[in-house]
């Protein structure tokens, strides 16, 4: 069951490794969207440094929902898509592996880059720890929602838009306790009890979503 | 409640435009909910019958 | 009677016509009651004075505004897991309804809100949880609006329901967290206003006079959506050329 699991997630890490260019684009997205808030409400230090969580989590949610609606489009196109879903394996898997490939070529290097963004809105050190640790966690549950809203929106006209209308609106619980946390750490009130709610989400998230992604997937494909 | 006489009652202690802005966009909401599916529901049966006759001459 | 007589549209549409009359008229009386009780009995309140009667109508619709998303997710599950194609057409019947409802909280909570907080908008944890859930109807209309082949509008649909409606309780919640954290200086939550007991009959009468006219609105509705997609079959010819 496993090596269905590694084999799609294999195969979509090959496919971004030689695509390199669509992982940049969602990266540097979140760097200018994050880099423009400065500009927009000005230099104050200790002004970034508030709004620096909620920001930089927003930016990273947007940032891996633009490429979310191509989490299938390409093997729907070339009909491959199908043959998975159609293979003895169950669907549920050719989607966690989907999400997870997605969480790892999307999530993991706005972890990489949030560090530096962190020192551009001037938030102190434990303060990025927290980011990192939230966007940790934060980031596989936008994947993992995400699938269903790309199996729902699957060759929709509009279908990115579509997506992020139909997503969002269950993704406030993680921005709220993934940017709850960093603001804990900066208020000095500690940062577990989101951390740990975050946590809590994302096993949610990961026992409901891919059942439902892999429904939607056969419903559109049908 | 006596309300001492129908200005007092619109008046609504001062809070008249909130109280009566809420109720009436509420009686708005309805009506054109209302209407509209009235409206709806007869386009659609004349609608079919349209089709039925265009499928059947 | 088996489980499925009802479950077929042609028996149904008749069923909802029998039924509708009853519900309006039910909804109708009870609002003219819940009104005369909201408006002529109740007394003033110490804290509100008279702003608090907005509450006959802005509780219910945001009951009602919740609790037909969860009736939309119940009859999106009965339809997937019983390929009844009625249960879907109520979770769209049900939709627009529930979307009116949730606008109504909103506006009537947004109006309250001014005098007693002195804001148009306030980030209350109940108003900005229905406006989150506002936005979860829109996604649903939006995604059906999208999808043009009836049956799989129908299930995409019930699927986002289902997922929205496990979704609904943890969004409350974390809005509620997220508020009690970030409670501003200005904001002062003023509790719902002791409900003396002729405010509290005077409001779940107006939840009933609300839940039978979804009742009434939502089986018109459907009325219209069975005869639009069973318009090939004989029983519906017969109706039209009624």
């Amino acid at each position: 069951m496993t090596r269905f699991l590694l084999a799609v997630l294999r195969r979509d890490l090959t496919l971004a490794a030689r695509r390199r260019g669509d992982w940049l684009i969602a990266l540097f997205f979140f760097v200018m969207v994050a880099s423009l808030f400065p500009l927009g409400i000005g230099p104050d230090p200790k002004l970034l440094a508030r709004i620096g969580p909620g920001v930089l989590w927003v930016a990273a949610t947007l940032a891996s929902l633009l490429s979310l609606s191509r989490l299938f489009a390409d093997d729907h196109r070339d009909g491959s898509l199908e043959h998975m879903v159609l293979s003895p394996e169950p669907t549920v898997l050719l989607v966690l592996g989907k999400s997870l490939a997605h969480w790892l070529i999307y999530g993991i290097p706005l972890l990489l880059i949030a560090p530096v963004l962190g020192v551009q809105f001037h938030l102190p050190a434990d303060a990025i720890g927290v980011l990192l640790l939230s966007l940790l966690i934060g980031t596989p549950i936008l994947s993992l929602l995400g699938g269903v809203g790309a199996a729902l929106t699957l060759g929709l006209r509009g279908g990115g838009v579509l997506l992020t209308l139909l997503i969002l609106p269950l993704y406030v619980p993680a921005l709220i306790f993934g940017a709850g946390a960093v603001d804990g750490v900066l208020a000095g009130t500690g940062a577990e009890a989101h951390l740990s709610l975050l946590g809590a989400f994302l096993i949610l998230t990961l026992l409901v979503a891919p059942w439902i992604a892999a429904a939607a997937l056969k419903v559109s494909l049908e | 409640m006596e309300w001492a006489s129908w200005s007092d009652f619109w008046d609504m202690g001062g809070y008249g435009l909130y109280v009566w802005g809420s109720y009436a966009v509420t009686a708005a909401c309805i009506l054109m909910e209302v209407i509209l599916l009235k409206r709806g529901a007869g386009q659609t049966r004349r609608r079919l019958k349209r089709m039925r006759q265009w499928e059947e001459s | 009677m088996n489980l499925y007589t009802y479950a077929s549209p042609a028996t149904f549409y008749h069923l909802a016509g029998r039924l509708i009359p009853w519900f309006a008229w039910s909804a109708g009386i009870l609002t003219l009651v819940g009104l005369y009780i909201g408006f002529f009995v109740a007394p003033t309140d110490f804290q509100q004075s008279e702003a608090y009667r907005v509450i006959f109508i802005h509780v219910p619709a945001a009951w009602m505004g919740m609790f037909i998303y969860l009736v939309m997710a119940f009859w999106g599950a009965i339809g997937l897991a019983f390929n009844t194609r009625l249960s879907f057409m109520m979770v769209r019947a049900l939709a627009p309804t529930g979307a009116i409802f949730t606008f109504i909280a909103l506006w009537t909570g947004a109006l309250w809100g001014k005098p007693m907080w002195g804001a148009w908008w306030v980030w209350d944890a109940r108003l900005t949880s229905t406006l989150i859930l506002l936005f979860l109807y829109i996604g649903i209309m939006a995604l059906w609006a999208a999808i043009d082949d009836v049956k799989r509008g129908d299930r995409a649909g019930a699927l986002l329901a289902l997922i929205g409606a496990i979704n609904v309780p943890i969004i409350y919640f974390s809005v509620k967290w997220w508020n009690t954290l970030h409670q501003g200086a200005s904001v002062s939550l003023t509790k719902a206003p002791t409900m003396a007991t002729i405010m509290l009959t005077g409001m779940l009468i107006m939840a009933f006079a609300a839940w039978f006219y979804s009742i009434a609105v939502a089986l018109a509705r459907v009325r219209a959506i069975i005869l639009e997609r069973e318009r090939h079959t004989e029983w519906v010819k017969d109706i039209l050329e009624r």
